[in-house]
Protein backbone atom coordinates (compact mmCIF):
# COMPACT_ATOMS: atom_id res chain seq x y z
CA UNK A 1 0.00 0.00 0.00
CA UNK A 2 1.50 3.36 -0.43
CA UNK A 3 2.49 5.09 2.06
CA UNK A 4 1.69 8.91 1.93
CA UNK A 5 4.64 11.17 2.03
CA UNK A 6 4.76 12.36 6.34
CA UNK A 7 3.93 15.70 6.30
CA UNK A 8 4.26 17.41 9.36
CA UNK A 9 1.09 19.48 10.19
CA UNK A 10 2.66 22.74 9.96
CA UNK A 11 3.95 21.67 6.17
CA UNK A 12 -0.02 20.67 5.07
CA UNK A 13 0.05 21.92 1.36
CA UNK A 14 -3.92 22.25 1.59
CA UNK A 15 -3.79 23.67 4.92
CA UNK A 16 -4.80 28.09 4.21
CA UNK A 17 -2.80 28.42 7.63
CA UNK A 18 0.13 27.50 5.91
CA UNK A 19 0.40 30.38 3.19
CA UNK A 20 0.40 32.91 5.91
CA UNK A 21 3.44 34.35 7.11
CA UNK A 22 4.42 32.89 10.54
CA UNK A 23 2.44 34.62 13.52
CA UNK A 24 4.17 36.46 16.06
CA UNK A 25 2.93 35.89 19.95
CA UNK A 26 -0.72 36.65 19.44
CA UNK A 27 -1.31 40.12 21.03
CA UNK A 28 -4.19 41.40 18.69
CA UNK A 29 -6.39 38.63 20.51
CA UNK A 30 -5.23 40.14 24.12
CA UNK A 31 -2.73 38.23 26.47
CA UNK A 32 -0.39 35.67 24.94
CA UNK A 33 -1.08 32.16 24.90
CA UNK A 34 1.03 30.03 27.35
CA UNK A 35 -1.12 27.26 26.68
CA UNK A 36 1.34 24.84 28.61
CA UNK A 37 1.36 27.25 31.64
CA UNK A 38 -2.09 28.00 31.77
CA UNK A 39 -3.63 24.60 31.80
CA UNK A 40 -1.99 23.98 35.64
CA UNK A 41 -3.96 26.94 36.97
CA UNK A 42 -7.01 26.22 35.41
CA UNK A 43 -7.72 22.97 36.48
CA UNK A 44 -6.07 22.82 39.59
CA UNK A 45 -9.19 21.94 41.88
CA UNK A 46 -9.11 20.68 44.88
CA UNK A 47 -10.07 16.93 45.34
CA UNK A 48 -10.86 14.06 48.18
CA UNK A 49 -9.15 11.32 47.44
CA UNK A 50 -6.98 9.13 45.23
CA UNK A 51 -8.39 6.90 42.78
CA UNK A 52 -5.85 4.83 41.60
CA UNK A 53 -6.12 2.04 38.30
CA UNK A 54 -3.19 -0.31 37.61
CA UNK A 55 -2.21 -1.44 34.34
CA UNK A 56 0.74 -4.80 35.13
CA UNK A 57 2.38 -5.95 32.31
CA UNK A 58 5.06 -8.44 33.86
CA UNK A 59 8.10 -6.13 33.76
CA UNK A 60 6.32 -2.95 34.54
CA UNK A 61 3.80 -1.47 36.62
CA UNK A 62 2.39 1.57 34.99
CA UNK A 63 0.60 3.62 38.11
CA UNK A 64 -1.98 6.38 36.17
CA UNK A 65 -2.62 8.33 39.08
CA UNK A 66 -6.02 10.03 38.39
CA UNK A 67 -8.05 11.95 41.53
CA UNK A 68 -11.51 11.33 41.97
CA UNK A 69 -14.53 11.56 43.54
CA UNK A 70 -16.44 13.91 43.01
CA UNK A 71 -13.97 14.91 41.07
CA UNK A 72 -10.44 14.94 39.32
CA UNK A 73 -7.24 16.87 38.56
CA UNK A 74 -5.66 15.83 35.11
CA UNK A 75 -1.84 16.29 35.43
CA UNK A 76 -1.11 18.67 32.50
CA UNK A 77 2.10 18.56 31.20
CA UNK A 78 4.94 20.11 33.67
CA UNK A 79 7.49 20.54 31.33
CA UNK A 80 8.06 20.68 27.28
CA UNK A 81 6.21 17.62 25.91
CA UNK A 82 9.56 16.70 24.64
CA UNK A 83 10.71 14.82 27.34
CA UNK A 84 9.53 11.89 28.70
CA UNK A 85 9.28 10.01 31.74
CA UNK A 86 11.83 7.59 32.78
CA UNK A 87 10.16 4.10 32.51
CA UNK A 88 11.20 1.01 34.74
CA UNK A 89 14.58 0.94 32.67
CA UNK A 90 16.65 4.41 33.22
CA UNK A 91 16.59 5.29 29.20
CA UNK A 92 15.07 8.23 28.00
CA UNK A 93 13.60 7.48 24.59
CA UNK A 94 11.97 10.02 22.26
CA UNK A 95 8.48 8.29 21.00
CA UNK A 96 7.04 9.48 17.60
CA UNK A 97 3.70 10.83 19.78
CA UNK A 98 5.76 12.96 22.44
CA UNK A 99 8.71 14.37 19.48
CA UNK A 100 5.76 16.53 17.87
CA UNK A 101 4.66 17.63 20.92
CA UNK A 102 5.72 21.29 21.43
CA UNK A 103 5.30 21.17 17.44
CA UNK A 104 2.29 20.20 17.36
CA UNK A 105 0.65 23.01 20.67
CA UNK A 106 2.71 25.83 18.08
CA UNK A 107 0.97 24.11 15.12
CA UNK A 108 -3.01 24.07 16.75
CA UNK A 109 -2.40 27.91 18.11
CA UNK A 110 -1.49 28.93 14.00
CA UNK A 111 -3.90 26.95 12.97
CA UNK A 112 -6.61 28.67 15.30
CA UNK A 113 -5.55 32.06 15.19
CA UNK A 114 -5.89 31.55 11.21
CA UNK A 115 -9.55 30.78 11.41
CA UNK A 116 -9.63 33.59 13.97
CA UNK A 117 -7.96 36.28 11.82
CA UNK A 118 -9.52 35.07 8.33
CA UNK A 119 -12.59 33.93 8.99
CA UNK A 120 -13.86 34.47 12.94
CA UNK A 121 -13.08 38.31 13.03
CA UNK A 122 -13.89 38.73 8.95
CA UNK A 123 -17.26 37.57 9.76
CA UNK A 124 -17.94 39.00 13.33
CA UNK A 125 -21.71 39.49 13.01
CA UNK A 126 -22.27 36.21 11.41
CA UNK A 127 -20.27 34.54 14.24
CA UNK A 128 -21.94 36.38 17.00
CA UNK A 129 -25.52 35.55 15.75
CA UNK A 130 -24.26 31.65 15.76
CA UNK A 131 -22.90 32.14 19.24
CA UNK A 132 -26.54 33.10 20.18
CA UNK A 133 -28.32 29.98 18.79
CA UNK A 134 -27.83 27.44 15.72
CA UNK A 135 -30.15 26.75 13.29
CA UNK A 136 -28.78 24.43 10.78
CA UNK A 137 -30.96 22.99 7.79
CA UNK A 138 -28.86 19.98 7.56
CA UNK A 139 -28.02 17.07 9.64
CA UNK A 140 -25.24 14.61 8.58
CA UNK A 141 -24.48 11.23 9.31
CA UNK A 142 -20.96 10.71 7.82
CA UNK A 143 -18.37 8.27 8.67
CA UNK A 144 -14.84 9.23 10.65
CA UNK A 145 -12.66 8.44 7.89
CA UNK A 146 -10.20 11.69 7.87
CA UNK A 147 -10.54 11.56 3.62
CA UNK A 148 -14.53 12.72 4.02
CA UNK A 149 -15.57 15.37 6.51
CA UNK A 150 -18.83 16.89 5.60
CA UNK A 151 -17.21 20.59 6.22
CA UNK A 152 -14.26 19.76 3.36
CA UNK A 153 -16.51 17.62 0.99
CA UNK A 154 -19.37 19.52 0.91
CA UNK A 155 -18.24 22.71 1.92
CA UNK A 156 -20.46 22.99 4.91
CA UNK A 157 -19.47 26.40 6.88
CA UNK A 158 -20.23 27.19 10.58
CA UNK A 159 -23.98 27.11 11.73
CA UNK A 160 -24.98 24.93 8.52
CA UNK A 161 -25.01 20.97 9.74
CA UNK A 162 -25.17 19.26 12.65
CA UNK A 163 -22.84 16.16 11.81
CA UNK A 164 -22.75 12.74 13.26
CA UNK A 165 -20.06 10.97 12.42
CA UNK A 166 -19.46 6.99 13.20
CA UNK A 167 -17.94 4.07 11.71
CA UNK A 168 -19.55 3.59 8.59
CA UNK A 169 -21.89 6.07 9.02
CA UNK A 170 -24.27 3.98 10.09
CA UNK A 171 -28.11 4.76 12.15
CA UNK A 172 -29.02 1.87 13.95
CA UNK A 173 -32.75 1.40 14.03
CA UNK A 174 -34.89 2.38 17.01
CA UNK A 175 -35.04 -0.75 18.88
CA UNK A 176 -31.51 -1.06 19.41
CA UNK A 177 -31.83 1.34 22.34
CA UNK A 178 -30.02 4.10 22.99
CA UNK A 179 -26.72 5.39 21.07
CA UNK A 180 -24.70 8.06 19.92
CA UNK A 181 -26.20 8.57 16.68
CA UNK A 182 -29.88 7.92 17.99
CA UNK A 183 -29.35 10.48 20.56
CA UNK A 184 -27.99 13.14 18.18
CA UNK A 185 -30.99 12.34 16.02
CA UNK A 186 -32.95 13.21 19.20
CA UNK A 187 -31.40 16.58 19.31
CA UNK A 188 -31.09 17.34 15.81
CA UNK A 189 -34.91 16.60 14.56
CA UNK A 190 -36.93 17.29 17.69
CA UNK A 191 -35.16 20.40 19.00
CA UNK A 192 -33.00 22.16 16.30
CA UNK A 193 -35.62 21.09 13.96
CA UNK A 194 -33.18 20.38 10.77
CA UNK A 195 -35.20 20.12 7.74
CA UNK A 196 -32.61 17.56 6.07
CA UNK A 197 -30.93 14.60 7.09
CA UNK A 198 -28.24 13.49 4.78
CA UNK A 199 -26.39 9.87 5.32
CA UNK A 200 -23.36 10.48 3.51
CA UNK A 201 -21.56 6.58 2.41
CA UNK A 202 -17.55 6.79 0.72
CA UNK A 203 -15.30 4.61 -1.49
CA UNK A 204 -13.22 2.02 0.37
CA UNK A 205 -14.78 2.22 3.67
CA UNK A 206 -12.49 0.17 6.37
CA UNK A 207 -16.47 -0.32 8.33
CA UNK A 208 -17.93 -1.96 5.18
CA UNK A 209 -15.18 -3.91 4.46
CA UNK A 210 -14.84 -5.33 8.07
CA UNK A 211 -18.86 -6.33 7.55
CA UNK A 212 -18.41 -8.05 4.24
CA UNK A 213 -15.33 -9.48 5.90
CA UNK A 214 -17.28 -11.28 9.01
CA UNK A 215 -17.29 -14.62 9.48
CA UNK A 216 -19.37 -15.30 12.39
CA UNK A 217 -22.12 -12.38 13.84
CA UNK A 218 -20.61 -12.83 17.76
CA UNK A 219 -17.07 -11.00 17.70
CA UNK A 220 -15.39 -9.71 20.73
CA UNK A 221 -14.18 -6.71 19.09
CA UNK A 222 -15.71 -3.36 18.82
CA UNK A 223 -15.82 -2.75 14.85
CA UNK A 224 -17.55 -5.86 14.73
CA UNK A 225 -20.22 -5.77 17.07
CA UNK A 226 -21.25 -1.92 15.91
CA UNK A 227 -21.25 -2.91 11.49
CA UNK A 228 -23.49 -5.79 12.62
CA UNK A 229 -26.02 -2.61 12.53
CA UNK A 230 -25.44 -3.27 8.64
CA UNK A 231 -25.96 -6.58 8.60
CA UNK A 232 -29.10 -5.94 5.83
CA UNK A 233 -26.78 -4.58 3.86
CA UNK A 234 -24.28 -6.97 3.65
CA UNK A 235 -27.44 -9.55 3.11
CA UNK A 236 -28.78 -7.40 -0.17
CA UNK A 237 -25.31 -7.39 -1.18
CA UNK A 238 -24.65 -11.17 -1.08
CA UNK A 239 -27.78 -11.63 -2.74
CA UNK A 240 -27.47 -9.21 -5.74
CA UNK A 241 -23.63 -9.04 -6.00
CA UNK A 242 -22.64 -12.22 -4.98
CA UNK A 243 -21.18 -12.95 -8.53
CA UNK A 244 -18.80 -9.70 -8.73
CA UNK A 245 -15.62 -9.66 -6.70
CA UNK A 246 -14.93 -8.80 -3.25
CA UNK A 247 -13.97 -5.17 -4.02
CA UNK A 248 -17.34 -4.69 -5.96
CA UNK A 249 -19.35 -6.39 -3.36
CA UNK A 250 -18.23 -3.89 -0.63
CA UNK A 251 -18.84 -1.40 -2.89
CA UNK A 252 -21.89 -2.22 -3.14
CA UNK A 253 -22.43 -2.72 0.37
CA UNK A 254 -21.36 1.12 0.60
CA UNK A 255 -24.85 2.14 -1.00
CA UNK A 256 -26.81 -0.29 0.62
CA UNK A 257 -26.07 0.45 3.88
CA UNK A 258 -26.51 4.25 2.76
CA UNK A 259 -30.27 2.95 2.60
CA UNK A 260 -30.15 0.68 5.04
CA UNK A 261 -29.90 3.01 7.49
CA UNK A 262 -32.29 6.00 5.56
CA UNK A 263 -35.03 2.58 6.58
CA UNK A 264 -33.90 2.19 9.96
CA UNK A 265 -34.18 6.74 10.30
CA UNK A 266 -38.30 6.03 9.54
CA UNK A 267 -38.42 3.62 12.61
CA UNK A 268 -37.96 6.57 14.73
CA UNK A 269 -41.93 7.49 15.00
CA UNK A 270 -40.95 11.48 15.62
CA UNK A 271 -38.69 11.00 12.19
CA UNK A 272 -41.27 9.36 10.10
CA UNK A 273 -44.14 11.45 10.84
CA UNK A 274 -41.68 14.53 10.22
CA UNK A 275 -41.25 12.89 6.40
CA UNK A 276 -45.09 11.85 6.36
CA UNK A 277 -45.85 15.74 6.99
CA UNK A 278 -43.05 17.00 4.23
CA UNK A 279 -41.10 18.80 7.10
CA UNK A 280 -38.30 16.77 7.06
CA UNK A 281 -36.25 14.78 4.03
CA UNK A 282 -34.16 12.01 4.04
CA UNK A 283 -30.89 12.30 1.72
CA UNK A 284 -28.82 9.26 0.79
CA UNK A 285 -25.16 10.09 -0.69
CA UNK A 286 -21.91 7.86 -1.83
CA UNK A 287 -18.96 9.96 -1.97
CA UNK A 288 -16.43 8.19 -4.36
CA UNK A 289 -12.77 9.72 -3.76
CA UNK A 290 -11.21 7.99 -6.05
CA UNK A 291 -12.73 10.00 -9.04
CA UNK A 292 -14.37 12.63 -6.93
CA UNK A 293 -17.69 11.82 -7.73
CA UNK A 294 -21.30 12.58 -5.44
CA UNK A 295 -24.24 10.53 -6.02
CA UNK A 296 -27.56 11.39 -4.34
CA UNK A 297 -30.80 10.89 -3.84
CA UNK A 298 -33.66 11.44 -1.76
CA UNK A 299 -36.30 9.32 -0.21
CA UNK A 300 -39.83 9.34 -2.05
CA UNK A 301 -41.34 8.69 1.10
CA UNK A 302 -45.04 9.07 -1.00
CA UNK A 303 -43.76 7.10 -3.41
CA UNK A 304 -43.00 4.06 -1.62
CA UNK A 305 -44.73 1.06 0.03
CA UNK A 306 -43.26 0.59 3.05
CA UNK A 307 -45.65 -1.80 4.82
CA UNK A 308 -45.40 -4.10 1.65
CA UNK A 309 -41.34 -3.60 1.13
CA UNK A 310 -38.14 -2.67 2.42
CA UNK A 311 -37.36 -1.31 -0.64
CA UNK A 312 -37.96 2.72 -0.69
CA UNK A 313 -38.66 4.75 -3.83
CA UNK A 314 -36.19 7.81 -4.29
CA UNK A 315 -36.33 10.96 -6.18
CA UNK A 316 -34.00 13.55 -7.63
CA UNK A 317 -31.86 11.25 -8.45
CA UNK A 318 -28.28 13.02 -9.23
CA UNK A 319 -24.54 12.35 -9.68
CA UNK A 320 -21.75 14.99 -10.19
CA UNK A 321 -18.69 14.72 -11.25
CA UNK B 1 8.69 8.12 -4.69
CA UNK B 2 7.71 9.87 -1.59
CA UNK B 3 10.27 12.63 -2.12
CA UNK B 4 9.50 13.14 -5.80
CA UNK B 5 5.99 13.48 -4.74
CA UNK B 6 7.04 15.76 -2.30
CA UNK B 7 8.70 18.05 -4.04
CA UNK B 8 5.96 18.02 -7.21
CA UNK B 9 3.39 18.96 -4.36
CA UNK B 10 5.62 22.05 -3.12
CA UNK B 11 6.40 23.66 -6.48
CA UNK B 12 2.61 22.90 -6.96
CA UNK B 13 2.18 25.16 -4.21
CA UNK B 14 4.02 27.65 -4.66
CA UNK B 15 3.16 28.42 -8.21
CA UNK B 16 -0.10 28.71 -6.70
CA UNK B 17 0.88 31.04 -4.12
CA UNK B 18 2.52 33.06 -6.78
CA UNK B 19 -0.37 33.18 -9.17
CA UNK B 20 -2.56 34.33 -6.07
CA UNK B 21 -3.45 37.78 -7.91
CA UNK B 22 -4.32 35.68 -10.91
CA UNK B 23 -6.70 33.17 -8.92
CA UNK B 24 -10.33 32.64 -9.17
CA UNK B 25 -11.31 34.75 -5.81
CA UNK B 26 -13.96 32.28 -5.45
CA UNK B 27 -11.54 29.84 -4.10
CA UNK B 28 -9.97 32.47 -1.77
CA UNK B 29 -13.67 34.37 -0.51
CA UNK B 30 -16.69 32.21 0.63
CA UNK B 31 -19.61 33.37 -1.36
CA UNK B 32 -21.81 34.73 1.73
CA UNK B 33 -24.48 32.29 0.72
CA UNK B 34 -22.22 29.58 1.55
CA UNK B 35 -21.75 31.16 4.68
CA UNK B 36 -25.48 31.46 5.54
CA UNK B 37 -24.98 35.36 6.24
CA UNK B 38 -27.64 35.89 4.05
CA UNK B 39 -30.56 33.94 4.03
CA UNK B 40 -31.86 32.62 1.41
CA UNK B 41 -35.42 32.71 0.95
CA UNK B 42 -35.72 29.86 -1.63
CA UNK B 43 -33.00 27.25 0.51
CA UNK B 44 -32.82 24.44 -1.92
CA UNK B 45 -30.84 21.91 0.35
CA UNK B 46 -30.22 19.63 -2.90
CA UNK B 47 -28.51 22.77 -4.93
CA UNK B 48 -26.47 23.48 -1.74
CA UNK B 49 -24.79 20.20 -1.46
CA UNK B 50 -23.76 20.35 -5.43
CA UNK B 51 -22.53 23.88 -5.20
CA UNK B 52 -20.69 22.68 -1.60
CA UNK B 53 -19.09 19.84 -3.63
CA UNK B 54 -18.45 21.17 -6.75
CA UNK B 55 -16.22 23.99 -4.84
CA UNK B 56 -14.55 21.20 -3.00
CA UNK B 57 -13.42 19.34 -6.32
CA UNK B 58 -12.27 22.72 -8.17
CA UNK B 59 -10.96 24.20 -4.93
CA UNK B 60 -9.16 21.35 -3.41
CA UNK B 61 -9.27 17.91 -5.35
CA UNK B 62 -8.86 19.29 -8.57
CA UNK B 63 -5.32 21.15 -8.14
CA UNK B 64 -4.02 18.68 -5.97
CA UNK B 65 -4.58 15.54 -7.74
CA UNK B 66 -1.23 13.20 -6.71
CA UNK B 67 -1.98 13.93 -2.93
CA UNK B 68 -5.60 13.38 -3.40
CA UNK B 69 -4.82 10.09 -5.62
CA UNK B 70 -2.45 8.81 -2.22
CA UNK B 71 -4.96 9.81 -0.25
CA UNK B 72 -7.06 7.44 -1.69
CA UNK B 73 -5.12 4.43 -1.73
CA UNK B 74 -5.04 4.79 2.30
CA UNK B 75 -5.58 7.05 5.31
CA UNK B 76 -2.64 7.46 7.32
CA UNK B 77 -3.94 10.51 9.72
CA UNK B 78 -1.57 11.40 12.89
CA UNK B 79 -5.43 12.29 14.61
CA UNK B 80 -8.45 10.94 16.37
CA UNK B 81 -10.55 14.00 17.19
CA UNK B 82 -13.46 13.82 19.53
CA UNK B 83 -15.75 17.03 18.69
CA UNK B 84 -19.33 18.03 19.70
CA UNK B 85 -21.90 17.58 16.59
CA UNK B 86 -22.91 21.26 17.03
CA UNK B 87 -22.53 22.77 13.58
CA UNK B 88 -20.65 25.74 14.58
CA UNK B 89 -17.54 23.51 15.60
CA UNK B 90 -16.07 21.73 13.14
CA UNK B 91 -12.82 21.06 13.73
CA UNK B 92 -11.90 21.08 10.13
CA UNK B 93 -12.51 24.75 10.00
CA UNK B 94 -11.97 25.99 13.89
CA UNK B 95 -8.06 24.35 13.75
CA UNK B 96 -7.91 23.62 9.83
CA UNK B 97 -7.83 19.74 9.22
CA UNK B 98 -7.66 19.08 5.71
CA UNK B 99 -9.06 15.57 4.30
CA UNK B 100 -6.34 12.92 5.35
CA UNK B 101 -5.14 14.77 8.84
CA UNK B 102 -7.79 13.62 11.59
CA UNK B 103 -10.67 10.57 12.46
CA UNK B 104 -13.10 12.52 13.71
CA UNK B 105 -16.19 11.45 15.65
CA UNK B 106 -18.93 13.71 16.28
CA UNK B 107 -21.54 13.09 18.75
CA UNK B 108 -23.58 15.19 21.27
CA UNK B 109 -20.92 16.58 23.85
CA UNK B 110 -18.32 15.14 22.21
CA UNK B 111 -18.04 12.38 24.94
CA UNK B 112 -16.53 9.23 25.16
CA UNK B 113 -17.91 6.91 27.64
CA UNK B 114 -15.79 4.29 29.41
CA UNK B 115 -14.97 0.82 28.09
CA UNK B 116 -18.30 -1.34 27.55
CA UNK B 117 -18.49 -3.59 24.76
CA UNK B 118 -22.15 -4.01 25.17
CA UNK B 119 -23.64 -0.28 25.45
CA UNK B 120 -21.29 1.73 23.53
CA UNK B 121 -19.91 -0.05 20.94
CA UNK B 122 -20.30 2.98 18.17
CA UNK B 123 -17.58 4.80 19.69
CA UNK B 124 -15.54 1.77 21.11
CA UNK B 125 -15.44 1.01 17.06
CA UNK B 126 -13.74 4.20 16.17
CA UNK B 127 -11.51 3.97 18.75
CA UNK B 128 -10.38 0.55 18.71
CA UNK B 129 -10.20 1.59 14.49
CA UNK B 130 -8.36 4.90 15.27
CA UNK B 131 -5.68 3.34 17.58
CA UNK B 132 -5.37 -0.22 16.68
CA UNK B 133 -5.60 -0.18 12.84
CA UNK B 134 -4.51 3.21 11.78
CA UNK B 135 -2.32 4.30 14.89
CA UNK B 136 -2.96 7.37 15.56
CA UNK B 137 -0.74 9.15 17.17
CA UNK B 138 -2.80 11.41 19.35
CA UNK B 139 -6.84 11.73 20.30
CA UNK B 140 -8.07 14.92 20.91
CA UNK B 141 -11.37 16.06 22.53
CA UNK B 142 -12.50 19.30 21.59
CA UNK B 143 -15.52 20.62 23.80
CA UNK B 144 -17.08 24.12 23.40
CA UNK B 145 -18.92 26.34 24.47
CA UNK B 146 -22.68 26.77 25.09
CA UNK B 147 -23.12 22.91 24.05
CA UNK B 148 -26.55 22.24 24.02
CA UNK B 149 -26.12 18.84 25.76
CA UNK B 150 -24.25 19.74 28.68
CA UNK B 151 -26.77 22.05 29.21
CA UNK B 152 -29.36 19.42 28.86
CA UNK B 153 -27.10 17.60 31.54
CA UNK B 154 -26.75 20.20 33.62
CA UNK B 155 -30.71 21.41 33.89
CA UNK B 156 -32.08 18.44 33.92
CA UNK B 157 -34.44 17.59 36.93
CA UNK B 158 -32.95 14.74 39.44
CA UNK B 159 -35.81 12.71 39.65
CA UNK B 160 -35.91 11.88 35.92
CA UNK B 161 -38.84 14.03 35.11
CA UNK B 162 -39.34 15.23 31.27
CA UNK B 163 -36.81 12.64 30.04
CA UNK B 164 -35.30 13.20 26.87
CA UNK B 165 -35.43 9.51 25.87
CA UNK B 166 -31.93 8.98 24.26
CA UNK B 167 -30.19 12.83 24.96
CA UNK B 168 -30.69 11.51 28.34
CA UNK B 169 -29.35 8.63 28.25
CA UNK B 170 -26.64 9.65 26.04
CA UNK B 171 -25.58 12.53 28.63
CA UNK B 172 -25.49 10.04 31.97
CA UNK B 173 -21.87 9.85 30.75
CA UNK B 174 -21.03 13.11 32.03
CA UNK B 175 -23.00 12.84 35.08
CA UNK B 176 -19.41 12.40 36.84
CA UNK B 177 -18.20 16.16 35.46
CA UNK B 178 -21.77 17.40 36.39
CA UNK B 179 -21.38 15.88 40.32
CA UNK B 180 -17.99 17.44 40.46
CA UNK B 181 -19.13 21.24 39.15
CA UNK B 182 -22.19 20.72 41.23
CA UNK B 183 -19.79 20.16 44.52
CA UNK B 184 -17.37 22.32 44.25
CA UNK B 185 -18.49 25.28 42.78
CA UNK B 186 -22.44 24.97 44.24
CA UNK B 187 -22.55 28.82 44.90
CA UNK B 188 -22.13 29.75 41.14
CA UNK B 189 -25.10 30.36 39.26
CA UNK B 190 -26.42 28.18 36.41
CA UNK B 191 -25.12 29.90 33.70
CA UNK B 192 -21.38 29.59 35.15
CA UNK B 193 -21.26 26.22 36.17
CA UNK B 194 -21.95 24.82 32.65
CA UNK B 195 -18.80 25.71 30.54
CA UNK B 196 -17.09 24.76 33.70
CA UNK B 197 -18.76 21.62 33.07
CA UNK B 198 -17.91 21.54 29.25
CA UNK B 199 -14.36 21.43 30.27
CA UNK B 200 -15.06 18.95 32.96
CA UNK B 201 -16.56 16.64 30.45
CA UNK B 202 -13.78 16.93 28.21
CA UNK B 203 -11.45 15.64 31.28
CA UNK B 204 -13.52 13.15 32.12
CA UNK B 205 -13.56 11.99 28.13
CA UNK B 206 -9.81 11.87 28.42
CA UNK B 207 -9.96 9.41 31.83
CA UNK B 208 -12.30 7.46 29.81
CA UNK B 209 -10.21 6.94 26.99
CA UNK B 210 -7.69 5.14 29.50
CA UNK B 211 -10.16 2.34 29.80
CA UNK B 212 -9.51 1.02 26.70
CA UNK B 213 -6.62 -1.36 26.54
CA UNK B 214 -5.38 -0.62 23.54
CA UNK B 215 -5.41 2.95 24.30
CA UNK B 216 -3.80 2.17 28.09
CA UNK B 217 -0.94 0.28 26.08
CA UNK B 218 -0.08 2.80 23.54
CA UNK B 219 -0.16 5.69 26.35
CA UNK B 220 2.21 3.65 28.43
CA UNK B 221 4.32 3.34 25.30
CA UNK B 222 4.74 6.84 25.10
CA UNK B 223 3.25 6.13 20.75
CA UNK B 224 0.31 7.97 21.68
CA UNK B 225 -0.54 11.36 23.27
CA UNK B 226 -4.00 12.45 25.15
CA UNK B 227 -5.19 16.11 24.69
CA UNK B 228 -7.81 18.15 25.44
CA UNK B 229 -9.16 21.49 23.94
CA UNK B 230 -12.53 24.00 24.60
CA UNK B 231 -12.88 26.07 21.72
CA UNK B 232 -14.54 29.30 23.13
CA UNK B 233 -17.14 30.75 20.18
CA UNK B 234 -18.26 33.49 22.11
CA UNK B 235 -15.25 35.01 23.03
CA UNK B 236 -13.36 33.60 19.95
CA UNK B 237 -10.93 31.51 22.20
CA UNK B 238 -9.07 28.03 22.06
CA UNK B 239 -7.76 26.13 24.96
CA UNK B 240 -5.49 23.35 24.55
CA UNK B 241 -3.99 20.93 27.10
CA UNK B 242 -2.49 17.03 27.65
CA UNK B 243 -3.15 14.52 29.77
CA UNK B 244 0.22 13.31 30.87
CA UNK B 245 -0.20 10.05 33.39
CA UNK B 246 2.57 9.70 35.96
CA UNK B 247 4.72 6.71 35.98
CA UNK B 248 5.73 5.74 39.12
CA UNK B 249 8.47 2.75 40.15
CA UNK B 250 7.53 -0.41 40.38
CA UNK B 251 5.69 -1.45 43.64
CA UNK B 252 6.97 -5.24 44.25
CA UNK B 253 3.77 -6.25 46.59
Amino acid sequence: MAILAPTSLSKHPLSSSSTLSQLTTPTIFGSKLKLRETEQTRFSLSTSFKYIFFLLDFSKAYCFLVRSNPGFRLMASKEPVGMTTKLGSDKIETEVGVENGCDLFDEMKHRFLSFKKQKFMENLEHYQNLSNGQAPKFMVIACADSRVCPSNILGFQPGEAFIVRNVANMVPPCESGPSETNAALEFAVNSLQVENILVIGHSRCGGIRALMSMEAEADSSFIQNWVVVGKNARLNTKSAAHNLSFEHQCRHCEKESVNCSLLNLLTYPWIEEKVKKGTLSLHGGYYDFIDCTLEKWTLDYEGSNLKESDKFAVRNQSFWC
Amino acid sequence: MAEQYTEELISGLKKHLSDKEEQDDSCQKLPLELLGGEPNACYDPVERIKNGFIRFKTCKFDKYPEYFQELAEGQHPKFLVFACSDSRVSPSHVLDFQPGEAFMVRNIANLVPHFDQLRYSGVGATIEYAVSNLKVENILVIGHSRCGGIERLMSFPENGSAPYDFIDEWMKIALPAKLKVKAEHNCLSLEEQIPLCEREAVNLSLVNLLTYPYVQKAVANKTLALRGGYYDFVKGKFELWQLSPEVTPVIII
